[in-house]
C-alpha cells in the first residue's frame, strides 16, 4: 500500500514534469478537452437552466393542491371520453366543503370555487387582450402561492358581497398603468368597471410558454353577474398534509363522486388533477431533450479524449528507452501502467479545469446580458465535469498505457 | 602482482548465478536465430568476470538472462538458489530491482530528473519511504564522488559524472550483482580509465560484477574472462594474465 502510494506520487511528479517539458503540446492537446468541457458543462448549465424553470413553473401549482376538472392535465387518446362529461360546477365547492367539515380527520382542509375565461382588459386608452379573467373566493389566497407588489386580495365581504373589485397580475398592471399605481382605479373588463385593489408581484410564464402575469382575479359572484358563457371551473381542494396527498387524492375521488351521485359501477367522470401528476407527465419530454443535448455535446469531448489517446501513445513511443530503464530497475507492469494513466488524467483533469472556468465565465456573462436566459451553475455539475474529465483521462490512456506496460524490457531498451 | 595472484586463490564466496545448459532462440520473421547454443557457467559472490566476444557472439542475450530482462529457451538458471527461468514479469522486476545493479554503456538517466531523484528510482520502486531512500541516495552518491552533484540534471554533468550517477544508481538498493554493458563505450579513455578504477573500487569492497565489453583493455580489469562465440563458451579464463599485458603495454 505504502509503495503503491509512493509510485502515484512519483508518477504525479513525472506527469506535471512531462506536461511541463512539452508545454505546446500539452497546450493543444488539452484544449481538445477543454472545448469538450465548456460544450457538455454548458449544456449542463442549460439543462439545469431548464429544470429550474420547471420547478419553478411546477411550484405554482402547489404540492398540496388537487385540482378537480373535466380533463385530465396529459394528453389522452380518447378525448371523446372527456368531451361528453358533465361540467364541473363552482358550487361543487360548498358541499365539499359540508363533507369534509362531516368527516372526522378528514385529509382534506379546504375546497375553493374558481372560474376562468380570456377576455380583454382596458384602462383609458390602453388594453390588453387575452388576459385570464378568473372568479374565486378570498380564500383562493391560501391555496396560491403568490406574493402582492402592492395593495391586497380582496377580502371575504367583497367575496360573498360580489363586489366588483379585482387583483391584477403584474403584466396587466405594467401595460396599464405604465407609471402611475393601479390600486384604486378601475379597468373595464367587458364594459364593466372594476377597482383594482391589489398587484400580484412577477410569476414568470410557465415553462416559457404562457405568462401568469396576464391575469385578473375578481369575486365568484361578480364573475358570475358577467362572464358566464363559455367559462371552465375547476375545483381547488387543498390536502391538510402533502406527504398524505394520495389518501387526500382516495378522500377526494370518494367525495366528489357522491356530489356526482354516481352507483359503483359507473367510472369516474371527473379528474383530479395534481402537480406530481403533471410533473411525471412532462419529465420525460425533458429528459430527452437533455439526453440529446447531452449526447452532442458529448461528442465534441470525446474527439477531445482522442487527443488525448493519440498524445499518450506518441508519449510512450518516445519514451521507450525510459520505460525500458525503468523496467530494468524494477519497475512493474502496475507502476507503467499507472504512470501514463496518470499523465492522460492529468492532462483531462488541467482540461477540464481551464473549460469548466471558461464555461463559468460564460454563464455569467450570459446571466448578466440575457437574465431570462434559463442557465443554472450548480456545484453538482462542477463535481460531475470533473469526474468525466478523469474518466476521459483514464480511457482515452487506457490503451496507451497497457502498451506502454506490456513492452519487453529488452526491446524498448534497445529502441532507438 | 602479489596483491592480485592472492585475489585469485582467495576463498570463494557462495554461488549467485548458476546456469546450465541454457539457450535462446529468437525468431526474426522466417528465420529462428539462435542467439545461445547450451551455455553453462557459475558465478560467485565478489567475482569479477568479464564477458567478451564479437558482436552476434550472444554476449548482449547473456547479459540480458543474468539480469533477469529475458528468460531463456531451455535449460536452468537459478539467482540465488531461485529458479529464475519459471518467473513472470513482476518477479522478475522484483529481482532486477532488488539483486541487479545495471550500468549502461549510454547512462539511460532520466534526463529532467536531478541526479537524487535518478539514484532515488530504485528505491521508490522498492517502496522505501521518502527520508531513508534521500538518505540512501545522497550516500550512494557521495561514495562515487558526487556529493557536490546532487541536484544536478544529467545535461549539467559530464559523461563520466554521468556514469558515475548511474553507478550510484546501481548500488543503491545493495544488489547481488552489479551488470556493466560497456560501461566505458561512450567515454573518453581517461574518464573510461576513472570509472574502471571506480569499479574496481566497489569490487575491493566486496561486491560482485560482470563486465560486458568487446574491448580487451576494459576486460582486463576483471579476474576472469568469459570468451563467447557463436552462442557458446570458447573459453573461461581465470587469472591475471589479461591484465598484466594490458599493464604492460600502457
Amino acid at each position: 500500500m505504502k509503495r503503491f502510494l509512493y509510485e502515484l506520487s512519483e508518477s504525479w511528479k513525472i506527469a506535471v514534469a512531462q506536461m511541463r517539458s512539452n508545454m505546446t503540446r500539452s497546450t493543444l492537446t488539452a484544449l481538445g478537452v477543454i472545448i469538450g468541457i465548456v460544450a457538455v458543462t454548458l449544456m449542463g448549465t442549460a439543462i439545469g437552466g431548464i429544470q429550474v424553470g420547471f420547478d419553478k413553473s411546477m411550484a405554482i401549482f402547489g404540492d398540496d393542491v388537487l385540482y378537480v376538472g373535466q380533463w385530465p392535465w396529459k394528453n389522452v387518446d380518447d378525448w371523446w371520453n372527456y368531451r361528453d362529461r358533465k361540467k364541473i360546477k363552482t358550487e361543487y365547492a360548498e358541499g365539499l366543503n359540508h363533507m369534509i367539515a362531516m368527516t372526522p380527520n378528514s385529509n382534506l382542509a379546504i375546497a375553493i370555487p374558481t372560474s376562468s375565461v380570456y377576455r380583454s382588459v382596458k384602462y383609458m386608452d390602453s388594453e390588453v387582450n387575452n388576459v385570464l379573467i378568473r372568479g374565486t373566493v378570498s380564500d383562493y389566497i391560501i391555496t396560491s402561492t403568490f406574493d402582492f407588489k402592492e395593495g391586497r386580495f380582496f377580502n371575504e365581504l367583497e367575496s360573498r358581497g360580489g363586489a366588483n373589485v379585482c387583483v391584477i397580475g403584474y403584466d396587466v398592471a405594467d401595460a396599464l398603468f405604465p407609471s402611475a399605481s393601479p390600486i384604486d382605479k378601475s379597468v373595464l373588463i367587458n364594459g364593466q368597471p372594476f377597482k383594482v385593489v391589489g398587484v400580484i408581484s412577477r410569476q414568470g410564464s410557465f415553462l416559457g410558454l404562457f405568462s401568469l402575469d396576464s391575469i385578473v382575479v375578481m369575486p365568484l359572484p361578480a364573475f358570475q353577474k358577467y362572464f358566464t358563457a363559455k367559462s371552465d371551473a375547476e375545483v381547488l381542494v387543498k390536502a391538510k398534509d402533502k406527504t398524505k396527498l394520495a389518501e387526500a387524492r382516495g378522500e377526494l375521488t370518494g367525495l366528489m363522486r357522491r356530489v356526482r351521485g354516481l352507483s359503483p359501477e359507473k367510472r369516474d367522470d371527473f379528474s383530479i388533477n395534481e402537480q406530481q401528476a403533471l410533473k411525471r407527465t412532462l419529465d420525460p419530454i425533458k429528459n430527452s431533450i437533455a439526453i440529446a443535448g447531452l449526447f452532442i455535446t458529448g461528442l465534441s469531448l470525446f474527439v477531445g479524449a482522442i487527443g488525448i489517446m493519440n498524445i499518450t501513445f506518441v508519449s510512450v513511443k518516445e519514451r521507450t528507452r525510459e520505460i525500458g530503464t525503468r523496467k530494468a530497475l524494477g519497475a512493474r507492469r502496475r507502476t507503467i501502467l499507472l504512470q501514463f494513466l496518470i499523465e492522460s488524467t492529468a492532462l483531462c483533469l488541467l482540461g477540464g479545469l481551464v473549460g469548466l472556468t471558461f464555461a463559468y465565465l460564460m454563464c455569467f456573462g450570459i446571466g448578466k446580458a440575457f437574465p431570462s436566459f434559463p442557465i443554472h451553475f450548480s456545484v453538482g455539475l462542477v463535481v460531475a465535469s470533473m469526474i468525466v474529465s478523469v474518466l476521459t483521462g483514464l480511457l482515452s490512456g487506457f490503451a496507451p498505457a497497457w502498451s506502454a506496460s506490456r513492452l519487453d524490457p529488452v526491446t524498448a531498451l534497445r529502441y532507438e | 602482482m602479489n596483491k592480485l595472484n592472492s585475489d585469485v586463490t582467495r576463498p570463494r564466496g557462495p554461488v549467485v548465478i548458476d546456469i546450465e545448459n541454457i539457450t535462446k532462440d529468437y525468431v526474426m520473421g522466417e528465420e529462428i536465430v539462435r542467439a545461445l547454443r547450451g551455455v553453462s557457467l557459475q558465478i560467485h559472490h565478489n567475482e569479477y568476470v568479464a564477458i567478451m566476444g564479437p558482436s552476434g557472439s550472444g554476449k548482449s542475450t547473456l547479459m540480458n538472462m543474468f539480469g533477469c530482462l529475458d528468460t531463456p529457451t531451455s535449460g536452468r538458471y537459478e539467482f540465488n538458489g531461485k529458479n529464475v527461468a519459471a518467473m513472470d514479469d513482476d518477479e522478475l522486476a522484483a529481482i532486477r530491482n532488488r539483486e541487479i545493479g545495471f550500468v549502461f554503456q549510454t547512462f539511460n538517466l532520466l534526463p529532467r530528473s536531478t541526479s537524487l531523484r535518478n539514484v532515488e528510482l530504485p528505491l521508490i520502486y522498492a517502496g522505501m519511504d521518502p527520508e531513508a531512500r534521500e538518505e540512501r541516495a545522497t550516500q550512494a552518491l557521495v561514495d562515487v564522488g558526487l556529493g557536490d552533484r546532487i541536484h544536478h540534471k544529467p545535461n549539467e554533468l559530464s559523461g563520466g559524472q554521468r556514469q558515475r550517477v548511474a553507478i550510484a544508481r546501481a548500488l543503491v538498493n545493495n544488489p547481488s550483482i552489479i551488470l556493466a554493458d560497456e560501461p566505458t563505450g561512450n567515454l573518453d579513455s581517461k574518464t573510461g580509465e576513472e570509472i574502471m578504477a571506480l569499479l574496481e573500487d566497489l569490487y575491493s569492497r566486496g561486491n560482485t560484477i560482470i563486465l560486458v565489453t568487446h574491448e580487451r583493455d576494459i576486460a582486463a580489469h576483471a579476474r576472469r574472462t568469459v570468451h563467447l562465440r557463436d552462442g557458446i563458451i570458447e573459453s573461461d579464463e581465470v587469472g591475471v594474465m589479461p591484465a598484466m599485458e594490458s599493464m604492460a603495454a600502457s
